[in-house]
């Protein structure tokens, strides 16, 4: 196995393109869906995208598409599409895991409503993607059906959780997949894989059908290879679910529309926080070169401190773990999934969950209940809660004086296998510039801007106000242009 | 679980507190488990006494970036899931009714 491979998404097409092409008749959605397939059966032995393929029916479904076609119908914005999903998205009928064994087996009853919207506007699913078990864990090796590989360099990580949707775009597997991201689950992979990764405002995509981690940062989001690509996904994703309660009334902002307005005159703060301590030499050069891009491209740079940011890492690992533990009580044994036998129902209750749930989630499960218990409610979780007051009233404050902010996605490029599943700290590390952005509930995306001294990726994190999208895509539109 | 007494008393956590935490959260843990989580846990505790040692007095807790309302749907019946169909995905299932083991006679 050579550990670096090139990547060879560019030759087969975005998903612009592909829609256009399978609109107008010049490319049949069968042909698409072979091609990928093909790239699939050559290299997924390898990169371990994948939980579940869906090859069949993802042929049937293009053939439905190009039956459309022919009939003189509109299959919509993403018509034959490949789309690799997440595997903690419900899909009616196909096994949804969470790469854990306690959900093993388990065919969800209905479709997440991202899942639908997908289908609506004409994508092809071609399979579920691996992740951390439950989304917990920042390199995919946490998943009960093993490690996803990045295709930049086989004995590194894909970054996590999201892992296997990244791995899937970087690989061409599908030139889109959906992530979910509760504390950087989306933008952290798409740096390490060198792919465009969106995480929307917090409301603005529905969370009906995401299989529950920490309900009040969990978002869903896209992977692309471009950022007009992931515009496109947003819109159609995006907007009021009566499904979801803390669903935003109203729609997706147009990004679309505006992605090549530009950013003469948009100022831009450089997070100093970010800049420093934790973060390596060469990811940190590429930031100021960002900066440098953007201010050659008519914005004003400034540097700019958010001093409650570094508290996000201690905010985040007691809130969402206190929020997980609560969420995952669910898993008994009863409703769905796996049991292990015993005589009694509580029983029966402890031995499931002890042989269903891996390490990780089991750290967090304990980590998240003894924040809320007793005694210690105020000093770790209520006071996690007030952190995150400040953390927005920091972003607040700066977003005063700026219209996004700019900072490493990542501290680092991909690191290698094992490196860090020793030591759950030094794991947790890597979210600590996606972190802020999710505890405030604020939009966030990863741009791929050059290579580290290693040759893999890199990427930036552009972050802006809530429902300061519009702004945030033109700021990752005009970085795309200028990597 | 003792009440803690200071800051740094809180940052403790001992292998007594897991295997509590453990069993209220139905996981049983092996004796090497227990050292090994007791030790990991602790770590992120630890680290966490840079907000522990924040005077936050005046500080509005935030439990969520949206403002949460009751949000009320139509009052007008909708197709439900499928009974079989959600049984169906049930390790045990009889009469439309899920099944469990023996809940009466446990030690509470």
């Amino acid at each position: 196995m050579s550990p670096a491979r090139a990547l060879p998404e560019a030759s087969l097409g975005t998903a612009i393109d592909t829609a256009a092409a399978v609109r107008s008749g010049d490319r049949s959605a069968i042909d698409v869906i072979e091609e990928r397939l093909a790239r699939i059966a050559a290299d997924e032995e390898q990169v371990h995208a994948f939980n579940l393929l869906s090859a069949d029916a993802a042929r049937d479904r293009a053939r439905a598409i190009d039956e459309a076609v022919a009939a003189g119908d509109d299959p919509g914005p993403l018509a034959g599409v490949p789309v690799a999903i997440k595997d903690n998205l419900c899909t009616r009928g196909v096994a949804t895991t969470c790469s854990s064994r306690i959900l093993a087996g388990w065919e969800p009853p209905y479709d997440a409503t991202v899942v639908t919207r997908l289908r609506q506007a004409g994508a092809v699913m071609i399979g579920k993607t691996n992740l951390d078990e439950f989304a917990m864990g920042s390199s995919t090796e946490h998943s009960a059906t093993g490690p996803t590989r990045n295709p930049h360099d086989l004995a590194r990580v894909p970054g996590g959780s999201s892992g296997g949707s990244a791995a899937a775009v970087a690989a061409g597997f599908a030139p889109i997949a959906l992530g979910s991201d509760t504390g950087g689950s989306i933008r952290q992979p798409a740096a390490l894989c060198g792919v465009v990764g969106v995480k929307p405002t917090y409301g603005l995509v529905s969370r009906l059908g995401l299989v529950a981690f920490g309900s009040s940062l969990d978002q869903v989001g896209p992977f692309a290879t471009t950022v007009a690509d992931a515009a496109v996904v947003c819109e159609v994703i995006g907007g009021h679910d009566p499904g979801d309660s803390t669903s935003l009334p109203q729609p997706f902002p147009s990004v679309v529309e505006h992605l090549d307005d530009g950013v003469d005159g948009l100022r831009v703060g450089l997070v100093t926080e970010m800049l420093g301590e934790g973060i390596a030499d060469d990811v940190g050069a590429r930031v100021r070169a960002a900066a440098e891009a953007l201010a050659a491209a008519g914005a004003t740079v400034e540097e700019v401190s958010v001093p409650a940011v570094t508290y996000g890492l201690s905010a985040y690992y007691l809130v969402a773990p206190a929020e997980a533990s609560s969420n995952l009580a669910r898993y008994d044994g009863v409703r769905y999934g796996v049991r292990v036998d015993a005589p009694t129902a509580g029983e029966m209750m402890e031995a499931t969950r002890t042989a269903g749930f891996g390490d990780e989630v089991k750290r967090r499960i304990m980590l998240g209940t003894y924040a809320l218990s007793a005694g210690y409610y105020d000093a770790f979780y209520g006071q996690a809660l007030k952190v995150r007051t400040l953390i927005r009233a920091d972003f607040d404050a700066a977003y005063e004086r700026f219209d996004v902010l700019l900072s490493p996605t990542s501290p680092t490029t991909a690191f290698a296998f094992g490196d860090k599943t020793a030591d759950p700290l030094q794991m947790y590390l890597n979210d600590v510039c996606t972190i802020p952005t999710n505890l405030a509930g604020h939009p966030a995306a990863s741009v791929p801007f050059g290579i580290g001294e290693d040759g893999l990726p890199i990427g930036v994190q552009v972050m802006a106000p809530a429902l300061g999208e519009i702004v945030m895509f033109r700021v990752a539109a005009v970085l795309e242009g200028a990597a | 679980m003792d009440e803690p007494t200071t800051p740094q008393a809180v940052a403790r956590i001992s292998a007594e507190d897991v295997a509590k935490v453990a069993a209220l959260a139905r996981l049983r843990l092996g004796p090497g488990e227990l050292d090994r989580f007791t030790h990991q846990l602790a770590d992120i505790l630890a680290h966490a006494e840079d907000i522990e040692a924040l005077d936050l007095a005046d500080v509005e807790p935030m439990a969520h970036p949206v403002r949460l309302r009751n949000v009320f749907r139509s009052d007008e019946p909708a197709p439900p899931l499928d009974r079989d169909t959600v049984l169906g995905q049930a390790p045990s299932a009889e009469d439309g009714m899920f099944c469990v083991p023996p809940v009466l006679g446990e030690a509470p």
